[in-house]
Order: C-alpha cells, then structure tokens, then sequence
C-alpha cells in the first residue's frame, strides 16, 4: 500500500503545527469562533450535539494494522475508547476535546493518516470499492488513481474554496461497489478494445435533491485522468452557483446547464489542461502502482476450510454471509461485520481495532479496508486460515454472520450526535436488527439493504436503500417516512417515498409489515426483495405499510 | 392580548470541552438544565443572550432554547434539547454519566 515521502511527512508536520497554533490562538482569545471555524473544519473538526467530532480520513478505505491500531490508541487515550466508521470511508471520534486535538492529528501523522479536506468545500476523500484489488469480478484495482487524485486534489490551490464540498468515488469492477452514481464524479475502470480507461458520471448525489450521476465521458484515457479532472473541476468552479448553497453541488449545475452544455465545456477546457499535464502525473502514477503490488500470496490447499465448512454450522453460515469471491480460487475476501444486532452501525471499541490489526497481520498481509457499509474488510485470506480467524472474531464480538442481510444497516449519527439531525437513527437501526434477529427471519429474507439517514442531506444513504428510512421533526415529535426500491449498485436508483411517515415507535412494525408481505408476495426464496418490488410495484407494499388492521395511526 | 413568552434558557458550546452548558441566574455556567436560569421576560432573555456572547472565549454558538418551568427547574419542551441535556441514547455517555 502507499507509503508516505518525506515530502508527504513534512507537509503533514507542518499542517499540524499550522493547526496547533491556531488552537492555541483560539484558546487564549486571540481567534474568535468566526475565525476559527473555517480553520478547524478544514482539519476535519466540527462541533456536534454534545461535543467536538473529528473526522479522520481513511484514503480509498485502505489501511494496514499499524494504522488501525493508531486508531485504537485515539479513541483510548482522546475518546471514549471507541470509533464510529462512516459511509464516507473515514472514521469519527465524537468525544475529543479541543485541546487535544493538535495532539491527535500528530498521533496519526505518524502513521501517515490525516483530517484534511475531510469538510469544507473541497474534494473530499475518493472513496473506492472496498474489494480493491481482491475482488474476483475486478478489471483493474482503482487504488492507484484514488491516490494519483489524493496527491492531486491535497492542497490543490485552485479547488480549496470550491461552490459546494466535491466528493469523488471510483470502482474497478462492473458491479460498483462504491456507489459511484451517487457522486459528484463517479469514475468506473472500462475496458475497451484491450486497452484500460475509465467512464466518467458526473452530477450525481444524494441530500436534498437526490440525482443519479449521468455520463460525462464513455471512455476516457487512463492517462487523461487528472487533465480531464481538472477540466471538470474548473468547468464547476466558474459556472455553479455560489448564490444558494442549496443549488451549489455540480448535480445542480449539471441539471440547469444541461450534460451536453457540460460536456462541451468540459472537453473544451480539457483541450487546455492536457496541454498543460507534462507527463509528471504518468511517471508518479508509475511511481504510486509499485505500493499498489499485490502482496505475495501463499499457496497451500484448503483442506481446513473444507473441514470447518462441513462440521460446523455456525462457521458455515458466518462463511455463507460474509465472504465473497477473491481472484484466487485459494484465497477469499472476509467482511468482518460491525452491526451486531443491538450494536451501533459503524461502531468499533479500541479492543476490537486491535484485534483486527493483529488478524490482519496474522492472516492478512497487513491489510484492511473500511466499506462504505460500514463494516471492516480483510481483502485477502488464505481459505486454511480461515477457521482460525473465525475462532478469534467470535472472541472479539466480530463474528455476526450477517453481510448484506436485513441487519447489515447503514445509519448516520443522527440525532445522537449530529447537529443537523431531525431525528435519531441509530436507535431505529438498533431496533430493526434486534427485532428481525429476535424472528430469525434475516436469513429467509435475503438480500436486504436499509439505510437510515437523521435528516435530509442523507448521509446514510437512504435514497438508495432497498428500504429507505428519512428522520424528520414532524411538530416536535421524530418521524420516520419510507422510501422503497433504492439501488445502490451499478444500475443505481433513487428510491421513491411511499408515503406518510411514521411515528418513532411505530417504524419497526411498518418495517416488519413490509417484510412479511414480501415474504408472501415473492415467487420463490430466490426472489430478493428489490425483485419482487420491481416486478410488482409499489402498490402491495404500501397497502401494507398503510391498510393493516393492527396498525394505529401514522402522521 | 399579547401571546404569553414562552420560558427559555440560554444555552452553548463548552469551548474546551464542547459540550451542552447552560448560563444560570448568578452569570456562571452549568452543565445541568435543571440549574439554568429560567428566563420569562422576553427583553431579559435578550439582555442575557447577549452576557453570553460577550464571553467567546468559555463558550460557543450560544442561543436560546425553549424549556418549561419544572418541580426541579427548566425542563426541555423538545425532543432536541432533551438529549443535550442528557446525551446519546446508544450509550451512557454525555450527561448520563456522573449524574
Ligand atoms: C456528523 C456530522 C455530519 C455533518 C455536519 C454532515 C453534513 C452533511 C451535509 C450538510 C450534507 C448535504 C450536502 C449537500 O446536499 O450539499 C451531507 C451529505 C452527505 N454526508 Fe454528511 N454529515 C455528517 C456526517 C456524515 C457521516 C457520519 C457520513 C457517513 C456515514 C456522511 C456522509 C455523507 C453522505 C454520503 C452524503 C450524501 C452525499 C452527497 O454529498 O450528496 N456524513 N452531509
Ligand atoms: S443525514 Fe443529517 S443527521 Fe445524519 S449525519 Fe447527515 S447531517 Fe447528520
């Protein structure tokens, strides 16, 4: 994986100390909040509900376990000994206090992990398919080109006071792991006539007006990336609007101007920036794909799988839900849960990162991976080491066997802790998983995305949830509304709002309602939920939601 | 007839700390709602708010919050100012621990 230069390590240190003085202004009076506001975001810390957040970027979700177990050491020594990972491939602390955040940002300095361009309107972390570089269904790893962007977009002069925040996500494979049409640039690795490139979505995004990203670019040369992505930039830049904020992302700007407009002048000032790329981006992104070697991967049969697979059915159904194909037959890709039933979506103590860096280490070529669902990814392990491993995770609490199951739940902080929220999430996450484990119906229902978000800019994803739920603040009391038949994945759709919301006690009934009527409506066990929602419409699922007899009242 | 006020409190950031404090009626601050000042008069809550923000440096982001009167003293009326006067329901973190 990328290793920092002494260049990447100085500017780090300088950055920080940068920061430490600001903190320091700030604390003796010399910087009011007005001042210290945008200084702090642009160092990743908000001020929440009931304290300071730092956000910590976790670049293309990739990370070995020096770096995880930097992150144990934070939440130990500054936080409340735990974590919260995001949809955004990046971790937050929600209890430091700002005194010691310039410590903070050193510690994880050291090992080249950082806060920058984790708010404000910059580009933010390029997000990436959690599978990179292992997946079975891979064209080429997207790795490389989100750190050939992350050098290219740090510090970048022109783009550090952007109309809006500008959030990047690229996928190596067709099956679009990382949610690629819900981003300002969405860039998916093709493959044509032999020869490697990208198609490029632009204007897609979630929030207030949802829009799934359109194509910019069918097949653009590797080698144009980042002229093409300065073009794109600078083409935003000067034309979307800075008079309201809530029509200042690029979706906006794709939608009044019109893609063809947008795409005439991004390949008209493309024309310029390319002449302007010498040819040193080619030669680091040379220098950038050596880190980017896949680790030397051992041989060895897979008996001891084979022998655990057929002996134990808790190990069975864990290997079931949890692992999915490695681009070697002897290896596999493990998916380490983080949303135990009852537990927090997201949420890792300072124990539990420990043991996944040592299991990493152990049987992982000390790698890792955050997903933007929120779970923990160990990308290559050999099939033999598996029951071992499995042993350790049920130790640490890890072992929940429930991957793209109904349990699987994205949710932002809502309510809880975000102070923008209009209701809580985590507590409905909570209680939908508890419930559905308590029926042990998870594994007959299939493959089931739902995604909670406390308010309107949709951090968790709810437009493309297969069940969408949205928190609002309904005259003073939490209200839940329902969006059904969202996608995430390659063909991604926003999902349309079913109709009046839901008081808080009375989401997870309407959930269950929902569920048992697909269970009934289904042609067979093989017809996943999104299925049958498709071939049916919304109509039965609504009468569900909206005609039961045992149900009260909804607002 | 004039509509009656509704009661507030002034309320902020801790700066060091970030979290949930509440100004009280002898001008120190609390991290207790029950202990606030309950401000009925609507030009006394102005002249308060403003006490408030003449300190940036012990607090941040200070506002009023509408609360009712209570046997034990101001008690939120939103859903809102119930967890900052508590915390997160997923853990006993926040004002739940201590208290
Ligand atoms: C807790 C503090 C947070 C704040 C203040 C915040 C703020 C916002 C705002 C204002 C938007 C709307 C942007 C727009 O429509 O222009 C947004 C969108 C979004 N945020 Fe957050 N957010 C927070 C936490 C998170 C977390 C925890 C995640 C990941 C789990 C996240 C991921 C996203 C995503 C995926 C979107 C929608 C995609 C888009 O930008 O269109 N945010 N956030
Ligand atoms: S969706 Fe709303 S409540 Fe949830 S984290 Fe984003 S801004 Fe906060």
């Amino acid at each position: 994986m990328y290793s920092y230069s002494d260049f990447d390590r100085a500017f780090l240190a300088e950055r920080n100390a940068q920061f430490r003085a600001q903190v320091d202004r700030r604390l003796k009076g010399h910087l009011t909040e007005d001042e210290f506001k945008p200084l702090r975001l642009m160092n990743g810390v908000y001020l929440q509900l009931h304290a300071y957040m730092l956000r910590v970027a976790i670049p293309y979700g990739t990370l070995n376990a020096a770096q995880m177990r930097q992150l144990a050491l934070l939440a130990e020594k500054w936080d409340k000994g735990y974590g919260h990972f995001t949809t955004r491939q990046n971790i937050q602390y929600n209890w430091p206090k700002l005194p010691d955040i310039p410590d903070m940002l050193d510690a994880l300095g050291e090992v080249g992990l950082h806060a920058i361009q984790t708010s404000g309107n910059t580009i933010r972390n390029t997000t990436a398919d959690h599978f990179a570089g292992a997946a079975a269904d891979e064209i080429a790893d997207p790795r490389p080109l989100a750190e050939l962007i992350r050098q290219w977009s740090t510090d970048h002069p022109e783009f550090q006071f952007l109309g809006r925040k500008f959030k990047i996500a690229i996928t190596g494979s067709p099956a679009d792991r990382a949610v690629t049409a819900a981003h300002d640039i969405g860039l998916r690795i093709v493959e044509k006539d032999g020869e490697l490139g990208l198609k490029v979505l632009v204007g897609g995004g979630l929030g207030r007006t949802p829009m799934i990203g359109q194509v910019l670019r069918d097949f653009l040369p590797r080698a144009d990336l980042l002229p093409y992505l300065e073009a794109a930039l600078s083409t935003y830049n000067l034309l979307g609007r800075r008079d309201n904020k809530y029509k200042a992302r690029i979706k906006i700007t794709v939608h009044e101007n019109g893609i063809e407009e947008i795409r005439r002048l991004v390949e008209a000032r493309f024309l310029e920036t390319r002449a302007e790329f010498s040819g040193e981006d080619q030669r680091l992104l040379g220098q950038i794909e050596t880190h980017f070697a896949p680790p030397a991967f051992r041989g060895g049969n897979t008996e001891a799988y084979d022998t655990a697979y057929a002996a134990d059915p808790v190990f069975r159904a864990w290997a079931d839900t949890n692992l999915a194909a490695h681009r070697r037959a002897d290896h596999t890709i493990v998916s380490i849960s983080l949303k135990t039933p009852g537990q927090t979506p997201g949420d890792a103590t300072a124990e539990q990162m420990r043991a996944m860096a040592e299991l990493a280490e152990r049987y992982g070529y000390d790698e890792l991976r955050i997903s933007h669902e929120q779970n923990v990814i160990l990308p290559h392990v050999h099939k033999s080491d598996l029951p071992q491993l499995h042993a350790t995770l049920k130790q640490h609490g890890l072992a929940t066997a429930n991957i793209g199951l109904i349990s699987d739940i994205i949710a932002c902080p809502g309510m809880d802790y975000c102070a923008l929220a209009t209701a809580r999430s985590i507590p409905i996450a909570q209680e939908i998983a508890t419930r559905f484990e308590e029926l042990k119906l998870e594994h007959d229902i299939g493959p089931m995305k739902i995604k909670i978000s406390g308010c309107i800019n949709a951090c968790g994803h709810h437009h493309v949830g297969h069940i969408g739920i949205l928190g609002l603040d309904r005259a003073g009391v939490e209200n839940y509304q329902i969006t059904l038949g969202g996608d995430a994945g390659p063909d991604a759709v926003i999902g349309s709002r079913a109709g009046p919301g839901f008081p808080a006690e009375e989401i997870v009934p309407a959930i269950e309602r929902l569920v048992r009527a697909y269970l009934d409506l289904r042609e067979d066990p093989g017809e996943s939920f999104l299925s049958t929602y498709r071939r049916l419409g919304d109509t039965p699922f609504k009468s569900a939601l909206y005609d039961a007899a045992d149900r009260t009242k909804a607002a | 007839m004039p509509r009656p006020y509704t009661p507030k409190v002034v309320t902020a950031s801790d700066l060091l700390e970030g979290d949930v404090i509440y100004l009280t009626a002898t001008d120190n601050w609390t991290r207790h709602l029950a202990e606030a000042e309950l401000i009925e008069d609507e030009a006394h809550a102005q002249l308060r708010l403003l006490l408030a923000e003449s300190q940036p440096n012990r607090v941040v982001g200070a506002y009023l919050a509408e609360v009712k009167p209570g046997p034990h003293g101001p008690e939120p009326t939103h859903f809102r100012e119930a967890f900052r006067a508590t915390g997160p329901s997923n853990y006993a973190h926040g004002k739940q621990t201590g208290l």
